[in-house]
């Protein structure tokens, strides 16, 4: 590599860990909630739109609501941004990347284990799915959303989702006609909860 | 010596003299035969004409053997049959194939050195196969369907009644069968299939009229007549190979055409037969049906219908006796023992008939098998089914009913109830309930007859298998094992004097493990009774090393003399309705909270106690208010008037009502155990399946115990995919892997 690609490259990570230490906690030198939020609103989006979970798919990172050095390095070297404004204008497409379909279904189990603050924890609370299923799926799915959504609202006998039933509703909005549901077989192997889902809707459209 | 060259003429006229006089003794001339002198001249001179080099007339003579053939028939045999009618055409017709065969064999003789040499050079047919040949073309195809319909007529008359000449119709069906020279197809194309046809047409009509005119049995018995004397032509005048056929066309349009009409006649049929008890009816119709491929389908059906609907008319009697006597308390139980007792005697009856009339046919077995599970799986008056039938063994098994029966009849009955387990769904909840009931009856020394509960958990073993009465059989052995307990105890008692519990004290240890769960109680015992429970302690700690006892005194009970002013009567009561009557001993009079807080029990249990004291047939305490529940702000005072004609009574304490909720949710339990470990087990040994067949081998290996719920089986395999036994396949989310 030429004296001066070497020097370009690494002005450029210099300057992507600047913008890092802009929003670092300099105590731990992570990227903390806090953090995120100024960010958020210096690139004018909100803290819970998709596009900054997209982001933090970007960068896999591990832990919701922080960023480390590491990840967020990767992310913005494969977007080409080393400056906030650079990030902002790669937020379209990084949604077009996320929302291609080899990559959407990885970005949407991501989004599941992003949520699973504890260790060991396995499943989610329903409050929480809901509003995981509005930012995630909410803007292609909208009708299927809504209705899971009522319907978990209302049922009583799940308290929580785990990450198979979680997948499984994806499969279900890609693959089943809504909202007629003629193809829905509930002799395969769709979760139980999608099973006792699709009889709630039969029944209310009746 | 040179033989002479014969010139074909001249060598034909002396055949041709043969030929005649032959014609003549087959005419039945007088003076008819050959001599040896004649048929050898006859034989030389066709020798010479075929042997001699040049001319060579074995051509010529091949053609005129079959010619004269022809030309006898054409002028003679054809014109014989044609001019006669009916049986004289079906004689003249055998008559005349008897002697053309006669007259094929002789020619064929004097012709005879033809098939030497002459007939395999030129690759024609042998003399004598070519000679019947003539006799097939000439006549035979000619004659042949005229033949048929005369003796298909004969066939038809002797059915109306008329007689006929059997022997000739053998013989004309003889000449068929011959004619066709070892090949089936020209009997069965030209005779065969026409006889089979008219015989169809026959017994169509014949079906049509009977079967509105006549009653099931009469039909039937005209049935099998009919049937019978078919066999019977066959054997006499058709060809072997034809009975069958013929059998299968007369069963076919008498039997199974109208198989549905005839068994479902309103007052003569399958139904009506059962509820009449025609027993050599329902053989009959088992007999004629049997035979028929598939025949027994449509009354194994009618049968099974049958079945269902008397049992479904039993539960739902059952169901209204119940409702009718809404309100009294085990009305459900009682009625459920009728019930199950009415059931087995069904059991009987039809079981009866399948190996009876039925001969014992799976196809009945089955219909049976599936009738039963239909009905007896239902629930009456919020009991479930297998509730009803463990009630049902409780009561045979246990002291005051059982007196009234023969040991014999209680042993058969047992059997019976266990053939009946067979369709039952449930098995592992009748198998709880029958736990529960039998733990009863040990504690409560219910039991009738250690023999019987011994051999029933043997039954139950053998049909179900060794798991299924294994907790049960514990049971019983503890019970011994408790007795030899008692009795070291009371030894020990004789040899420590000092040590005196004060009361007559009998205790009954058991083992934990194949006995229900029971709680232990935090009742307060009165001081009497803490003395006797110190004293055994004592007993068993010497006895044994670091084992721990659990006092269960819900299941004890105590016989207390009740000093009431008419006369001392004896009391038999659980424990802690004694410990609620000894408080009386301190003061006349006591209210709901006082006993409650000195008992140390829950506000149910109490009013349970209270009720069964002083709101039942026994009022030893008496209630204020007289109303006819127990309230919490009620008060009681001892009953001293109380008295009875006996001298000494039991005062049943009716068990909680949560039980039965509890021994569902326990059995629910174990059914979520068995499918996981039904799962893992069929997953471990295939690594990959499919979901539809992973539900359908767990469903097959678990419904010998209990008929498996879908959804709960759904719900196990996503429990275990969380637990990370088995995962989802990434391409067909139908497919499940094994997780090692």
């Amino acid at each position: 590599m030429r004296r001066s690609a070497i020097k370009a490259a690494s002005k450029e990570l210099e300057r992507i860990d600047n913008v890092f230490y802009t929003y670092a906690n300099t105590t731990s030198g992570l990227i903390d909630p806090e953090g995120i939020e100024r960010l958020c609103s210096d690139m004018e989006v909100d803290p819970t739109d998709v596009r900054v979970l997209m982001l933090a798919w970007k960068m896999k990172a591990e832990k919701q609501g922080f960023f480390t050095l590491e990840e967020w390095r990767v992310a913005l070297k494969a977007l080409r941004a080393d400056s906030l404004s650079k990030l902002k204008k790669a937020l379209p497409e990084l949604e077009k990347e996320v929302r291609r379909p080899s990559n959407f279904v990885d970005f949407y189990s991501y989004a599941f284990r992003y949520c699973l603050t504890e260790e060991k924890q396995k499943s989610i609370d329903i409050e929480s799915i809901c509003q995981l299923l509005h930012i995630v799926l909410g803007s292609q799915y909208q009708a299927q959303v809504d209705s899971f959504v009522e319907y978990l609202k209302t049922q009583n006998d799940y308290k929580v989702i785990n990450m198979d039933q979680w997948m499984g509703f994806y499969r279900f909005c890609d693959e089943i006609s809504y909202p007629d549901l003629s193809n829905y077989d509930p002799e395969l192997a769709w979760p139980l909860i999608l099973d006792n889902f699709v009889e709630w809707v039969r029944e209310k459209q009746s | 010596m040179g033989a002479k060259i014969i010139q074909f003429d001249q060598g034909w006229s002396c055949l041709q003299k043969g030929i005649t006089k032959l014609k003549k003794i087959l005419e039945g001339a007088p003076g008819g035969h050959f001599s040896s002198e004649e048929y050898m001249a006859l034989y030389s001179t066709i020798y010479n004409m075929c042997s001699q080099n040049s001319p060579n007339y074995s051509q010529q003579l091949y053609e005129k053997y079959g010619e004269s053939l022809t030309e006898y028939i054409r002028a003679t045999v054809l014109p014989s049959i044609a001019e006669n009618h009916g049986e004289f055409m079906l004689r003249e017709f055998v008559n005349r194939w008897a002697n053309h065969k006669v007259m094929v064999r002789w020619l064929s003789h004097f012709f005879s050195y033809l098939d030497r040499w002459f007939v395999s050079q030129k690759s024609l047919p042998r003399l004598k196969e070519a000679g019947l040949v003539v006799f097939r073309e000439c006549v035979y195809e000619k004659v042949k369907s005229n033949v048929v319909a005369c003796v298909i007529g004969f066939i038809d008359k002797e059915r109306e009644g008329g007689r006929i000449d059997r022997g000739l119709l053998k013989n004309v069906v003889d000449v068929f069968v011959e004619v066709g020279m070892g090949q089936m197809g020209g009997y069965e194309v030209d005779f065969e299939a026409e006889m089979l046809a008219d015989s169809g047409e026959h017994y169509s009509r014949k079906a049509v009229s009977w079967i509105l005119e006549d009653s099931c049995p009469d039909y039937m018995v005209k049935a099998e007549e009919c049937l019978r004397r078919e066999k019977e032509r066959a054997s006499h005048y058709l060809h072997s190979s034809s009975e069958q056929k013929l059998v299968e066309k007369v069963q076919h349009e008498l039997l199974v055409v109208h198989a549905h009409q005839l068994i479902d006649k309103e007052h003569s049929g399958f139904r009506a037969l059962i509820r009449g008890d025609k027993v050599e009816d329902l053989s009959r119709m088992f007999r004629l049906y049997h035979k028929i491929p598939k025949g027994l389908e449509p009354v194994a059906n009618v049968f099974k219908q049958q079945v269902t609907d008397e049992g479904k008319a039993l539960v739902q009697q059952a169901e209204d006796a119940a409702s009718s006597q809404q309100g009294s308390n085990g009305a459900g139980a009682e009625v459920g023992l009728v019930l199950i007792r009415e059931i087995l005697e069904l059991h009987d009856k039809y079981m009866a008939y399948v190996t009876g009339c039925f001969m014992n046919h799976s196809v009945f077995h089955k219909a049976l098998k599936e009738a039963f599970e239909v009905f007896c799986n239902k629930s009456v008056a919020g009991i479930s089914s297998a509730e009803l039938l463990a009630g049902f063994c409780d009561n045979l098994l246990k002291k005051g009913t059982s007196e009234k029966l023969s040991d014999e009849i209680i042993e058969e009955t047992l059997e019976k109830v266990v053939v009946l387990l067979a369709y039952y769904s449930d098995k592992d909840l009748y198998a709880e309930f029958c736990r529960k009931k039998l733990a009863r009856r040990l504690l409560f020394d219910r039991s009738c007859n250690e023999d019987h509960e011994k051999s029933f958990l043997t039954k139950l073993k053998q049909q179900c298998g060794g798991q299924f009465a294994s907790k049960m059989q514990g049971m019983v052995t503890d019970m011994t094992l408790a007795k030899d307990i008692q009795t070291n105890f009371e030894q020990y008692l004789g040899t420590n004097p000092n040590v005196k519990p004060g009361i007559d004290l009998s205790v009954t240890v058991l083992k934990t493990g194949c006995w229900p769960n029971y709680k232990s109680s935090d009742l307060n015992l009165p001081q009497e009774m803490v003395k006797c429970v110190e004293v055994f302690k004592g007993f068993y700690d010497s006895q044994t090393k670091r084992r721990k006892l659990a006092w269960i005194y819900s299941l004890g009970t105590c016989n207390i003399v009740g000093k009431f002013e008419p006369k001392p009567i004896e009391l038999v009561v659980s424990t802690y309705q004694a410990a609620l009557l000894l408080l009386f001993n301190d003061s006349d009079r006591l209210s709901f909270s006082e006993i409650l807080t000195q008992l140390k029990l829950t506000n149910e249990d109490l009013v349970r106690l209270l009720s069964s004291l002083s709101c039942a047939k026994y009022k030893i305490l008496i209630k204020e208010p007289n109303t006819k529940t127990v309230k919490p702000d009620d008060n009681f005072v001892f009953n001293s008037m109380f008295t009875d004609k006996m001298r000494k009574i039991r005062i049943p304490l009716p068990p909680m009502v949560d039980e039965k909720k509890k021994v569902t949710e326990d059995v629910d339990k174990e059914r979520k155990y068995a499918i996981d470990a039904a799962l893992v087990r069929i997953m471990k040994s295939r690594k990959v399946l499919g979901h539809q067949k992973l539900v359908m081998e767990c469903v097959e290996m678990v419904q010998s115990i209990f008929k498996p719920d879908i959804k709960t089986i759904k719900k196990r395999i996503e429990d275990l995919i969380t637990r990370d036994y088995l995962e989802r396949d990434h391409e067909d989310s139908n497919m499940f892997k094994y997780v090692a």
